[in-house]
């Protein structure tokens, strides 16, 4: 495996306490993502992908008990969710969370400037803040009126995942983590979303997209392709993967792992 | 456990000894938890003070706990108590208030003889603000500032009588700190005429070593409105008690308050809501953030007499955990004589949600700006019940500065 000093992961094994029994979801799985590419990741439900999401970004009920995440040239598992967050790690939720009582465009800006005074970036004020956030409202079509609701609370599935997308944009991430991004949008959503994706692809920018759906990668065309089942990666290659998948399931690959 | 049902007190010793009017309604004892309406609050740290005379105002102390409370840039008419006595030198625009000399004697409206506090207010108050505002005049808002400073244990007793006449309005912030080991006993004896409007945003930031103990009478007319919250934060011990009366149709009467405790502190929130008349409504949500070993208290009780069909009654305690020593105890309590009412109670408890916490990490917040966020997101919908929307902002920094200060 070569080291590109961007994203490595190596046998990477999580497990979470449920209810009392330790369930192991990642069991061993390699990854690698070099700066400026888009991998996506397909697999059947349950094989752990949502985990990996999870424990790339932080989320602290996921106990890793052996592997390493290398990413940038640190340790990112030693680093607290915030602190990856600063360091350029975003995830776009499969379910984004209700704030209720929290105002969007307060979260919004509340994360920015916590993000640039990590970089040590000067700080948005209101009006470079509403300037910079409605430029990007506008190109993911957007209603500035979203940004006066509270965060998340009575959106629609697609509103959520644009809201998703629109936090991606504004917190300027270098690796992106699109967990499901795609699921439960129509036709013209999912071209919105897919360049609020593309228009970022450049060296500095990376991604992780999951999806179950060939439809995603038409228009975020992906480097490589990896498969997941039980925890790990059983067969990366590139964009066709994903066209064997859509053609023909995960049962050739699940066998050929077996 | 022994029976004891009163407390032997040397503050009422002291107290009978200090009052110049009335002392009949000393005599007996404080209650005990024995006593129903004391269950949840001990007054036993008070009943071992014996509490002297304030001393004479130190005017440059109550001058900086006043600027420190006070944000300079708030253009607002205050009148300024300090140790219990109205301070002519601190207090500001009051020309275009209607302001009585202060008449001793006790209230109209409290009721000494059954209410152990309101009794040492009646036999105890020297001082207070007299208001009337007249009839259909918008009396915009004022400050009520009481301030409590100096050395030794010392109590004061203010009695305020607030009028409002049919349709005026007033917005009172009533705010209270100091600075020692006092015990701050007021009274609001409150009038609300026909179509009257006020609002009464209270905060309570007293000393950590203070006693706080303050009893509200509001009765309100015929479609009139008592817009009260209060935000707790101070004082090692206290109770805010609101006896609210609908006395005419279709009044209103919000008693919404937020708790915010930390350390060792003890917050008790009690209310009787009594509706009186057909057609009433009651709104009533409070909300306890408790840290530390603090221990919030919720007694609401909502009266429907027999006549007051149509009622609309509604009641939420919410309490927000943020250490497993926290506690709260909740006592929702309807009593309901007539039969077309509407009235519903709830109550929940819980910790900060991790699924949310972790979100807005994930996002670059690190995890005690998230918490403060998500304590703030709780207590919005709370603050934004007052309906004097010039108050929203003053109790959101005062949550901000709680939160930043806290132990
Ligand atoms: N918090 C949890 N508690 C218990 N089981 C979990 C939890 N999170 C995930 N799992 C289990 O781990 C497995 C992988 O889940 P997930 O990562 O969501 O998969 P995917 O995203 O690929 O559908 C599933 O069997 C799921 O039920
Ligand atoms: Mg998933």
């Amino acid at each position: 495996m070569t080291m590109t000093d961007f994203l490595t992961v190596t046998n990477l094994r999580a497990r979470i306490d449920d209810n009392g029994t330790p369930k192991e979801i990642l069991r061993g799985l390699d990854l690698e993502i070099p700066p400026g590419e888009v991998h996506a990741i397909m697999g059947p439900n349950g094989s752990g992908k949502s985990t990996l999401s999870y424990v790339l970004s932080g989320r602290e009920e996921y106990e890793v008990t052996e592997g390493s995440v290398r990413f940038k040239g640190q340790d990112l598992l030693a680093l607290e969710p915030d602190e990856r967050a600063a360091l350029g790690v975003f995830l776009a939720f499969q379910a984004p969370v209700e704030l209720p009582g929290v105002n969007n465009a307060n979260f919004l800006r509340t994360a920015v400037n916590a993000v640039r005074r990590a970089r040590g970036e000067a700080e948005l004020d209101a009006v470079g803040f509403l300037k910079a956030v409605r430029a990007e409202t506008k190109r993911l079509h957007m209603s500035d009126e979203m940004l006066k609701r509270q965060v998340n609370v009575g959106f629609s599935g697609g509103e959520k995942k644009r809201n998703e997308v629109l936090q991606m944009r504004m917190l300027a991430p270098s690796l992106a983590i699109l967990d499901e991004t795609d699921s439960g949008l129509d036709i013209d959503a999912l071209r919105i979303v897919a360049d609020g994706v593309n228009s970022l692809r450049g060296p500095d920018f990376s991604a992780l997209v999951i999806t179950h759906h060939q439809r995603l990668l038409d228009y975020i065309h992906p480097d490589r392709v990896h498969v997941m089942a039980q925890g790990r990666i059983i067969h990366s290659g590139g964009p066709e993967v994903a066209h064997e998948l859509e053609a023909k399931g995960y049962a050739r690959y699940l066998q050929a792992a077996a | 456990m022994n029976a004891i049902t009163t407390l032997q007190a040397p503050a009422l010793e002291r107290f009978i000894a200090r009052a110049r009017g009335d002392v009949s309604v000393l005599r007996g004892d404080l209650p005990t938890r024995a006593v129903e309406a004391w269950h949840y609050t001990s007054l036993r740290d008070v009943a071992k003070v014996p509490f002297e005379d304030a001393p004479d105002a130190d005017f440059e102390a109550a001058r900086a706990l006043i600027d420190a409370h006070f944000p300079a840039d708030l253009n607002m008419a205050r009148a300024v108590f300090v140790n219990g006595r109205f301070t002519p030198d601190l207090s500001t625009g009051l020309e275009a208030f209607d302001i009585a000399a202060f008449s001793p004697g006790s209230g109209a409206m409290a009721r000494p003889e059954r209410d152990a506090i309101a009794g040492i207010n009646a036999a105890l108050a020297q001082d207070g603000l007299t208001l009337r505002v007249p009839q259909d005049v918008d009396a915009g808002r004022l400050a009520l500032i009481s301030v409590d400073v100096g050395q030794g244990r010392f109590s004061t007793h203010p009695r305020h009588r607030i009028v409002l006449e049919d349709g005026a309005a007033l917005s009172l912030l009533d705010l209270n700190f100091g600075s020692g080991a006092y015990l701050s006993n007021p009274v609001f004896e409150i009038v609300v005429g026909d179509r009257a409007r006020l609002t009464h945003a209270k905060v309570q930031d007293e000393d950590c070593e203070a006693f706080h103990l303050a009893l509200v009478y509001a009765d309100v007319a015929t479609r009139g409105l008592y817009d009260s919250f209060t935000l707790t934060m101070g004082a090692a011990l206290s109770r805010h008690e609101v006896h609210a009366g609908l006395l005419g149709g279709h009044a209103t009467v919000h008693v919404n308050a937020a708790q915010l405790l930390d350390g060792d502190r003890h917050a008790d929130l009690t209310s009787v809501i009594t509706h009186g008349n057909p057609d009433c409504v009651s709104r009533q949500t409070v909300k306890n953030v408790l840290l530390d070993t603090s221990h919030g208290v919720f007694q609401g009780k909502i009266y429907v007499d027999r006549i007051a069909q149509k009622t609309d009654g509604y009641q939420m305690n919410q309490a927000l955990l943020l250490s497993d020593r926290a506690q709260i105890d909740s006592k929702p309590e309807l009593e309901i004589y007539a039969d077309d009412v509407r009235c519903s109670h709830g109550a929940t408890v819980g910790a900060l949600d991790e699924e949310q916490l972790f979100y807005l990490q994930s996002r670059g917040i690190p995890r005690d700006d998230a918490r403060a966020m998500l304590v703030r997101a709780f207590l919005t919908d709370a603050i934004a019940l007052i309906e004097d929307e010039g108050m929203h902002t003053l109790l959101d920094a005062a949550v901000d500065a709680w939160w930043a200060r806290r132990s």
